[in-house]
C-alpha cells in the first residue's frame, strides 16, 4: 500500500519513496527506505502528517501515494 | 582568502573564519550575537532573498549562515550555506538537543568535510521539560568534537561555548566515507570540496570541473544510519513530548479548528496592517511627514538649481519626480507597511506557524498547481506585490514560479490599493463588498486552475519540515524584520525611481496622453463606464493604489464603482512590480503578464458590467 492509505496512530515502515528529488532530501529528515515513523495526523484530503520523535514531517498528498509502506502497528 | 563565491566580505590578515551552522530555528542567532555584539554587517547574496551577518569575535570573523538541514544545492538557503561552509576554518554547529535525529545529519555531514567543529547542543530545558536525558559526554565522544549543552535564549552555555571555540577539533570521520576521499586526494585542495564532489553537488563538480560519481544516496544513507545509531545510544531516557504544544500543533492543522484559527490570524494582521499601518502610520509618514514637509523642502532646493518650467525640475520634483515620488513612496508608505509585513511574517515563521499554515492550505493550493508553501509570497502579495514577487524565488520549480507571479499580478490588491478600495466600496453595504470578493476570488481561482492545465510540466510536492511550536523571541523576530525590510528596500528602491523616470518621459513626450485616448473606447462603450475612468487606469499603470484613488474623483453609481474597482484591481501590476517582475522572470514571460492583465481586467470587468450595470 502506499502512504496515503495510512491512517491516524498507525505505525509504518517505510518501504520505497519512488521520487529521486525527494528520496535524498528526506533522508536528511529522518524518512527513509527502511524507516518506522508514526502517522500522526492526515488533514483530509491534504497531506499527511509524519513523526519520528519529535520530529514532523508534512507530505503532500500526491507525493503520499509515490511512497509505499507497510503497517506495522494499528493505530491506539 | 577566498571567501564564499558571490558575496564580498573582508577577511583581515591572520583571521579564521568562524561559521555558524544549524537547521532553521535552532537559536543560532542568538550565539551570532553573543558572540559578536553589536558590530555586526549584513551582506546579500546575489541573486537570493538570504543574507549572511558577519561580526567579529576575538581573531575570528563570525559569519552566520541560514538555517538548513544539510549543505547542498536544493534551495537558495543551502547554496549560500554552502559556499559559506565550505570555506570555513572553524564550524559551530548549533544542534536542537529535542530534534537530534535531525539535526545531527548536518552535524555529521561537516563533521565528514574534515573541518574542526564545536557542537553547542541546545534547548537543553527543552529536553529537561519534556522528560528525556541525553549522555552529553558519549555524545561528544561519538562524534569526537566537543559538546556543549546550552540554554541560549537563557544565556546559559554561551560563556562555556565562548570558551571552548579554540578546542574545536576535527571529529571522527565515516570509515567508508574515508575510503571514497581517496578517489579526489589529488583533484581538489580541500576535503570539504571532495566531500560535495561525492555527493554529486552539482555546483561543486561544475566549478571544479570534476566529474562526479552518483553516490549521494548512498552516502546520505550511511550518515542517517550512523546518525540513528547515535540517537539511540545516547538518549538515556525517552519523554513523553510536550503535550500543550502537541495539542496546539494539531488544533492549527486540523482543518476543523485550523481554518477559523487561521482566519482569525488573518484578520488580526489585516486589522493592524490594513487598518493602523495603512491608515494612521502612513498618514503620518507618507501624508504629513513626507508630503508636508519632505516634499516642500526638497522642491525648494530644486528650485536654486533649476527654474519651474524646466524639464529638469519636473524630472527631479514634479508629480512623479525622482526625489519627491520616489522617496515619499518608499519611505513613506511602502517602508511602514513592509516592515509590519515582515513582522507579523517573522513571527509566523519562528513560532512555527508557517509551515503549518502551509500544510493547511496544501490542498487548495495544489489545485491552482502550487504547494503549500505558496501561501508565503501570497500573503505577502496583500502587503506589496512587488516584495511577493521577489519571495516566489523560495518555490520549487519554474512554473510554480510563474503561477505564483501571475497570480500575484493578476489578481491580489497590494496594502495600498486595499485600503483604497475599502475606504470606496465599505460605504455600498455588504451586497456590494461581496460582488466584488466573489469576482476577484472566482478570478484567482479560474486563473490559478487554467494555468494548471495549460502549463507544461510538473510542480514541486509538499514536503515540509514542521518544527516544534514555540513562542518566537522578540530580539530575533526584529532582526529578521529588519534585516529583510532592508534587503527588500535596497533592491526595490531603485526600481521605483526607473519607473518615476519612464513615467515622466511618457508625460514629456506627450505618449501618455496618446495611451489616454486609446483607452477611451474600452472604457465607454465595453465597461459603461466615464471616459474620464481612462485616467485613472492610466495612472494604475504607474501605482495600482494611484489608480483606484483616481475613481474616487469620479461620480459612479454603485454598480459602475463594483466594476470600476473589479478592473483596477485585475489591472496592471504597479510599475516597480512589473520591473521585478521582468528581471525575475524572461522577458517574453514578463510581457506576456502585463498584456494579459490588460486583457484580463477589462475582459472581466466588461462581463461584471454586462451582468449588473
Amino acid at each position: 500500500m502506499t502512504l496515503d492509505m495510512a491512517k491516524k496512530g498507525q505505525k509504518i515502515f517505510i518501504k520505497k519513496i519512488n521520487d529521486e528529488k525527494i528520496k535524498v532530501q528526506a533522508i536528511r529528515l529522518g524518512i527513509y527506505e527502511g524507516a518506522k515513523v508514526d502517522c500522526s495526523l492526515k488533514i483530509p484530503f491534504g497531506p499527511v502528517i509524519l513523526s519520528n520523535r519529535m520530529q514532523e514531517i508534512a507530505v503532500g498528498r500526491t507525493l503520499a501515494r509515490k511512497i509505499e509502506i507497510d503497517v506495522i502497528k494499528e493505530g491506539a | 582568502m577566498d571567501c564564499c563565491s558571490g558575496i564580498k566580505i573582508d577577511i583581515p590578515k591572520g583571521h579564521k573564519k568562524l561559521v555558524l551552522a544549524g537547521n532553521p530555528n535552532v537559536g543560532k542567532s542568538v550565539f551570532f550575537n553573543a558572540l559578536t555584539g553589536m558590530y555586526v554587517d549584513v551582506s546579500n547574496f546575489p541573486g537570493t532573498t538570504v543574507d549572511v551577518s558577519h561580526g567579529k569575535f576575538q581573531d575570528y570573523v563570525v559569519l552566520d549562515t541560514p538555517g538548513v538541514y544539510g549543505v547542498s544545492s536544493f534551495n537558495d538557503e543551502e547554496r549560500v550555506a554552502r559556499d559559506v561552509i565550505l570555506y570555513g576554518d572553524v564550524i559551530l554547529n548549533v544542534v536542537d538537543a529535542l530534534h537530534l535525529e535531525r539535526d545531527l545529519f548536518l552535524t555529521l555531514q561537516i563533521i565528514d568535510m574534515g573541518k574542526p567543529v564545536i557542537v553547542a547542543l541546545n534547548m537543553m530545558d527543552d529536553v529537561e521539560r519534556n522528560g528525556i536525558k541525553i549522555d552529553i559526554d558519549k555524545l561528544s565522544r561519538l562524534l569526537g568534537v566537543p559538546v556543549i549543552p546550552t540554554v541560549a535564549v537563557k544565556g546559559k552555555g554561551l560563556e562555556e561555548v565562548k570558551n571552548n571555540i579554540k578546542n574545536a577539533k576535527v571529529g571522527i570521520i565515516d570509515d567508508k566515507i574515508k575510503g571514497y576521499f581517496k578517489e579526489y586526494k589529488d583533484k581538489v585542495e580541500h576535503q570539504s570540496e571532495a566531500l560535495m564532489l561525492l555527493e554529486d553537488d552539482e555546483a561543486t563538480s561544475e566549478r571544479l570541473n570534476i566529474n562526479t560519481l552518483g553516490k549521494r544516496e548512498e552516502i546520505y544513507r550511511l550518515r542517517r544510519e550512523r546518525v540513528d545509531k547515535i540517537v539511540e545510544s545516547v538518549i538515556i531516557k525517552e519523554g513523553k513530548g510536550n503535550r500543550l504544544r502537541q495539542k496546539i500543533s494539531s488544533l492549527t492543522l486540523n482543518p476543523l479548528s485550523g481554518i477559523p484559527i487561521l482566519i482569525l490570524v488573518l484578520y488580526l494582521i489585516f486589522k493592524v496592517i490594513g487598518v493602523w499601518v495603512a491608515g494612521d502610520v502612513v498618514g503620518v509618514t507618507e501624508e504629513t511627514i513626507m508630503v508636508g514637509y519632505y516634499e516642500p523642502f526638497i522642491r525648494k532646493i530644486i528650485l536654486n538649481l533649476f527654474s519651474e518650467n524646466s524639464f529638469m525640475y519636473r524630472l527631479l520634483a514634479g508629480e512623479f519626480g525622482i526625489l519627491t515620488l520616489t522617496p515619499t513612496y518608499v519611505i513613506g508608505l511602502l517602508t511602514p507597511l513592509v516592515i509590519a509585513f515582515y513582522f507579523f511574517m517573522s513571527i509566523m515563521e519562528d513560532s512555527g506557524y508557517l509551515p503549518r499554515i502551509a500544510a493547511l492550505v496544501d490542498r487548495v493550493l495544489s489545485f491552482f498547481g502550487l504547494n503549500g508553501r505558496a501561501i508565503i509570497p501570497i500573503i505577502l502579495g496583500f502587503g506589496c506585490i512587488t516584495m511577493a514577487t521577489i519571495t516566489t524565488r523560495l518555490l520549487g520549480t519554474k512554473r510554480e514560479k510563474i503561477i505564483a507571479t501571475i497570480l500575484l499580478g493578476f489578481t491580489i490588491p497590494c496594502s495600498a490599493q486595499l485600503g483604497v478600495i475599502a475606504g470606496m466600496i465599505a460605504p455600498l453595504g455588504m451586497k456590494y463588498i461581496l460582488i466584488y470578493a466573489f469576482t476577484i476570488l472566482i478570478v484567482f481561482a479560474l486563473t490559478g486552475t487554467i494555468l494548471n492545465k495549460t502549463l507544461p510540466g510538473e510542480s514541486s510536492e509538499l514536503f515540509i519540515d514542521l518544527p516544534p511550536m514555540r513562542l518566537p523571541k522578540l530580539s530575533n523576530v526584529l532582526k529578521k524584520t529588519w534585516t529583510k525590510t532592508v534587503m527588500f528596500l535596497k533592491e526595490a528602491t531603485p526600481l521605483f525611481a526607473l519607473g518615476a523616470l519612464i513615467i515622466t518621459l511618457l508625460e514629456e513626450s506627450n505618449i501618455i496622453y496618446k495611451i489616454q485616448d486609446m483607452f477611451k473606447p474600452i472604457t465607454e462603450s465595453f465597461l459603461r463606464l466615464p471616459k474620464e475612468t481612462a485616467n485613472a487606469f492610466i495612472m494604475g499603470i504607474i501605482r495600482r493604489d494611484f489608480g483606484a484613488a483616481g475613481l474616487t474623483e469620479l461620480s459612479l453609481t454603485p454598480e459602475q464603482t463594483v466594476v470600476a474597482l473589479v478592473t483596477i484591481t485585475l489591472f496592471v501590476p504597479c510599475i516597480a512590480s512589473i520591473i521585478v517582475i521582468f528581471k525575475e522572470r524572461s522577458k517574453k514571460e514578463a510581457t506576456l503578464i502585463w498584456l494579459g492583465s490588460f486583457i484580463l481586467a477589462f475582459l472581466v470587468g466588461g462581463i461584471l458590467s454586462f451582468l449588473i450595470v
